[in-house]
């Protein structure tokens, strides 16, 4: 056991536990955070994901002493009471089924529109492939990250938006 | 964001400090709410609570009476602020039905539906309805809770009827105020008139399906809220992380619990080495019972390094425990069924056989499919004051509260079950393993325990959908027309798990307290309303060699084995109909309108309204299959295929691209025709009929569960693969028909709309691809290598 000091949705905890534990059982069950949730525990259904520097992040395979960087999870996307374009455009669109995946298919679509912020549909197949829906609600994903797409250009500064055309 | 959960905000503070020792009425009590009492029939004043009803037995330490289905402040509890909170014994597995039941009964009790809420599957607070399964929600449950509504908004008008000193036909009532229709400055609103105060008013009903009052539900033409698309309350709660689910549920002092199964499929516990997890921190103790064993630690990380560490010595059985999964048909086909065949015959088949012009004869191979939910089975159990509280998924959570106080041998009153929210588990947690487990493991350590499986060993172990092995026969005459078809089913459905049974739940099997008589399993026939003069149906089950402690257990898998069946029977249309070449619509539409047998439920007559409109919304070109073969790689095509589930029918039509270089197999376009009667949330019944169909497409496409002769090889996402974005359609239209020769009428009743968009999918694909390729694919999944083999023998 070691203490360990992680940022997580711009607050800083200190945590005593086994450095080699994967990330998400500390987001879990120390910091009371439930967006980010067990699936496979080998990286492959996206459940567990965080964003960490930007990148789509699967906590459930990710050593916590090997966490640098501020982390993000579902709770910490909306800002000022105000949800992010991406989790409105899933109330929007009626997205979820059961919902219990949908951590995963947020968080790597806010990964996924920040790099690319007006993607083609093959760019949003491919950039969600990995991240699994038993209830495969794929079909409306495709169409919330549109609507979001689409808000968040409109609420982008014009000199940003010509800069992107 | 506000926050949000499904169960009272008083129960989640409890939950937030750990301990669940308030019930319902204490909650009434303490928000202020006294039990007081008044006449259903409105002619009596009021009664002082204590002698209104017997003083409530239930306290947050147990023990847990049932709710009164027969009270009406079972259902219903009015506010004083004119909200109302209505409490059913149904669960929500993602489709809005909470949604839909806070719309049936708002309308009923003209209620605003944003002053209303509903408590769902709390086994002591909320009546049993049985939890969710059989697509049953609004089709079936949905009639009590209407009737009760219903008599709640006449008992109302009683009350302000006596206030305002005014008959009740002289008053109107909408989103719960009350006006003299004369003067309508003259009101009052439901929370003015009972609020602080409770319903005393007894229902009748012989079971809790019939309940009912003296009020009748509205016409449906007089229905507000139902046919509106509202949007599902829990959704924000889900997309925002507020939403508190069954995984997330924290007890003070609670352990982590992880299960270590057997190695292979039938292996007996010989020893375990304790030792080789002793020393590692946090550990609590082993529970091993039979061939049973778990870890239990202080924390999560902790039981699952423990349980990997954990030495324990096994002996395999001394012969297979199944054919390895390559050879599972023919196996099923040699094998000797456990029981005699059964047999529905119409006509003389033989006969009609022996003349055909053409015979047509194939055989169709369906493999085990598991339930796969995304998230493994979890559930959290207290044991504190020596009662039992589960905290669990579990979609019929009143059988898992049965279930848990027979195999624990406590009484019913001392056990209930918190319904919380979880992964869609089609079916999974009807048999749900983890809340025994945890309330075993919790009675065993003497602490709360939760308890979650890993990946391997969901994938491996969960309830799998049965096996199929077809063989069918039909025979043409000279005009093409289908005069005779056979058809033969065997299902690899023995000792099939029932609902939360204290004597099939996996922990009981091995723990060795099963069951020694199996249960027979079945398998089954079609459902179409075809006319074919001469049919016999034969169906058979047959056994793996090992029964009891096996993953390939079977269970309720979502619209149970009507994917398998209706993948056999509606391929078997298919190439019946391109034997006769005509037009698969036609030779289908041909084959209902030639009934002349009473269409109860206008069943037939909503068939044809399912194909047309499907057929209408694709622009279907009339043509038989298949089309001439395409010169380029890509090779497109369309196929239907139709069913129907007790009374709700669907109609679907697949247009593929075939990638003959790969096999690859893509569903481009989808198209349902979908009936499912009086409509409640329309769009809530779109996403549901898509999830429905791509669930079903995933099972084309990508499922089957693989195993060797001693053990599952099928065990994550990579061994064992599902649909992702890559394989999902461009377009999905769901057409939404009423196809009741009256539509308007004012009874028309809804059916359940959950399962049946499920059933006909499969085949719909199969047919595509032989539209596209004239290669009949008769094995299920259409996997890029069986495709291209059976692309390549054929030389396309």
């Amino acid at each position: 056991m070691s203490n360990i000091t992680l940022k997580v949705n711009g607050k800083t905890h200190t945590v005593d536990i086994d450095p080699s534990t994967p990330l998400l059982y500390i987001l879990r069950n120390d910091l009371g955070l439930q967006g980010p949730r067990f699936g496979c525990g080998l990286g492959q259904c996206g459940l567990c994901t965080v964003i960490i520097n930007g990148e789509a992040t699967r906590s459930c395979i990710m050593p916590t002493s090997a966490v640098k960087d501020e982390i993000t999870t579902l709770e910490g996307l909306a800002k000022e009471g105000t949800l992010d374009p991406i989790q409105q455009a899933w109330i929007d669109e009626q997205v979820p089924q059961c919902g219990f995946c949908q951590n995963g298919q947020i968080m790597s679509a806010k990964v996924l529109l920040e790099k690319n912020p007006n993607p083609t549909d093959a760019q949003i197949r491919e950039g969600m492939t990995s991240t699994l829906c038993r209830c495969m609600t794929y079909y409306r994903i495709q169409a919330a990250i549109k609507r979001a797409a689409k808000v968040i250009a409109g609420a982008r500064p014009a000199s940003e938006k010509e800069v992107a055309a | 964001m506000k926050p949000f959960t499904n169960i009272p905000k008083q129960i989640e503070e409890v939950l937030e400090k750990g301990h669940v020792t308030t019930s319902r009425r204490d909650l009434l009590k303490s928000a202020g709410l006294l039990v007081v009492s008044f006449s259903g029939t409105g002619s009596s004043p009021l009664i002082p609570a204590a002698s209104a009803q017997a003083p409530a037995a239930a306290n947050g330490a147990g023990p847990y009476s049932d709710p009164d289905f027969r009270q009406l402040d079972s259902w219903i509890v009015i506010h004083e602020d004119n909200s109302a909170t209505f409490y059913v014994g149904k669960t929500d597995l993602g489709q809005g039905t909470g949604t839909a039941i806070r719309q049936i009964m708002s309308d009923e009790l003209d209620i605003a539906y944003d002053k209303t809420s509903v408590i769902m599957g709390r086994t002591d607070l909320t009546v049993d309805q049985g939890g969710s399964g059989g697509s049953d929600a609004i089709q079936r449950d949905g009639w009590p809770m209407r009737r009760v509504a219903a008599e709640a908004r006449r008992v109302l008008l009683e009350l302000a009827s006596k206030q305002l000193g005014v008959p009740v036909d002289q008053l109107a009532v909408s989103e719960g105020v009350v006006t003299v229709t004369a003067d309508p400055s003259r009101k009052a609103t439901y929370g003015e008139l009972i609020g602080a105060r409770r319903f005393n008013v007894t229902l009748t009903g012989d079971n809790i399906n019939a309940t009912t009052g003296v009020a009748k539900v509205k016409a449906v033409q007089d229905l507000k809220l139902v046919g509106q698309s509202l949007k599902r309350y829990d959704i924000p709660p889900k997309v925002d992380g507020s939403l508190k689910w069954a995984v997330d549920v924290k007890l003070p002092g609670m352990l982590h619990a992880r299960n270590v199964k057997p190695p292979v499929a039938g292996a007996k516990l010989q020893s375990i080495d304790e030792s080789s997890v002793r020393d590692l921190p946090g550990f609590v103790k082993v529970v091993s019972k039979g061939n049973y064993v778990a870890v239990v630690c202080e924390r999560e990380e902790q039981a699952i390094q423990a349980a990997r560490q954990l030495k324990v010595n096994w002996r395999k059985p001394e012969t297979p425990s199944f054919p390895d999964s390559e050879d599972l048909y023919r196996y099923m086909r040699s094998a000797t069924p456990t029981s005699s065949p059964k047999q529905n015959v119409i006509g003389n088949p033989d006969a009609a056989l022996a003349s055909a012009v053409k015979v047509v004869e194939a055989e169709y191979d369906f493999p085990y499919q598991g339930h796969t939910a995304i998230g493994p089975a979890h559930a959290t159990a207290d044991p504190s004051n020596g009662q039992m509280t589960i905290y669990s998924n579990d979609m019929k959570s009143y059988g898992m509260r049965r279930g848990v106080a027979e195999f624990l041998e406590m009484p019913q009153d001392r056990v209930r079950v918190v319904w919380m929210e979880g992964p869609q588990g089609y079916g999974r947690t009807a048999a749900d393993d983890a809340g025994f487990e945890a309330a075993f493991l919790a009675k065993e350590v003497g602490r709360p325990v939760r308890v979650q499986w890993m990946r391997d060993e969901e994938t491996a172990w969960d309830t799998k959908g049965p096996a199929y092995a077809f063989k069918l026969r039909g025979g043409l005459d000279a005009q093409g027309n289908l005069t005779a078809w056979e058809y033969n089913a065997r299902a690899a459905d023995y000792h099939h798990v029932g609902y939360n049974e204290p004597d099939t739940v996996l922990i009981a099997q091995l723990a060795g307290m099963g069951r020694s008589n199996p249960a027979s399993g079945r398998a089954s026939t079609p459902s179409d309303m075809y006319a074919i003069p001469s049919r016999r149906m034969t169906t058979q089950v047959v056994s793996m060699p090992l029964v009891f402690e096996t993953p390939l257990r079977t269970g309720n898998l979502r619209d149970p084995d009507g994917p398998q069946v209706t993948f056999a029977s509606e391929s078997f249309i298919d190439e019946l109909a391109a034997e006769a070449k005509a037009d698969p619509v036609e030779f289908r539409l041909e084959l209902l309108t030639a009934s002349t047998e009473e269409d109860d439920g206008f069943k037939r007559a909503r068939s044809i309204a399912v194909i047309k409109a499907a057929v209408e919304a694709y622009g279907w070109e009339t043509r038989p299959s298949p089309k001439p073969l395409d010169s380029g790689a890509i090779l497109t095509g369309r196929g239907i295929a139709y069913s129907y589930r007790s009374q709700t029918v669907a109609a679907q039509i697949a247009e593929v691209e075939v990638d003959r270089r790969t096999g690859h197999v893509w569903v481009k376009r989808l198209v349902c025709g979908h009936d499912c009667g009086l409509v409640v949330n329309p769009e809530g019944l779109r996403r549901t009929v898509e999830g429905a169909m791509l669930h079903s497409l995933s099972r084309t496409l990508c499922e089957e569960v693989t195993f060797n002769t001693e053990m599952i090889t099928s065990v994550d996402w990579g061994s064992s693969p599902t649909l992702t974005y890559a394989d999902t359609p461009a377009q999905i239209d769901v057409v939404v028909v009423n196809g009741d020769p009256k539509p308007d009428r004012p009874d028309l009743p809804p059916y359940g709309a959950g399962e049946t968009a499920c059933k006909p999918l499969i085949a719909a694909v199969a047919n595509a691809i032989y539209d596209a390729t004239g290669v009949r694919i008769r094995r299920v999944p259409f996997r890029d290598a069986r495709v291209l083999a059976a692309l390549k023998a054929a030389r396309v």
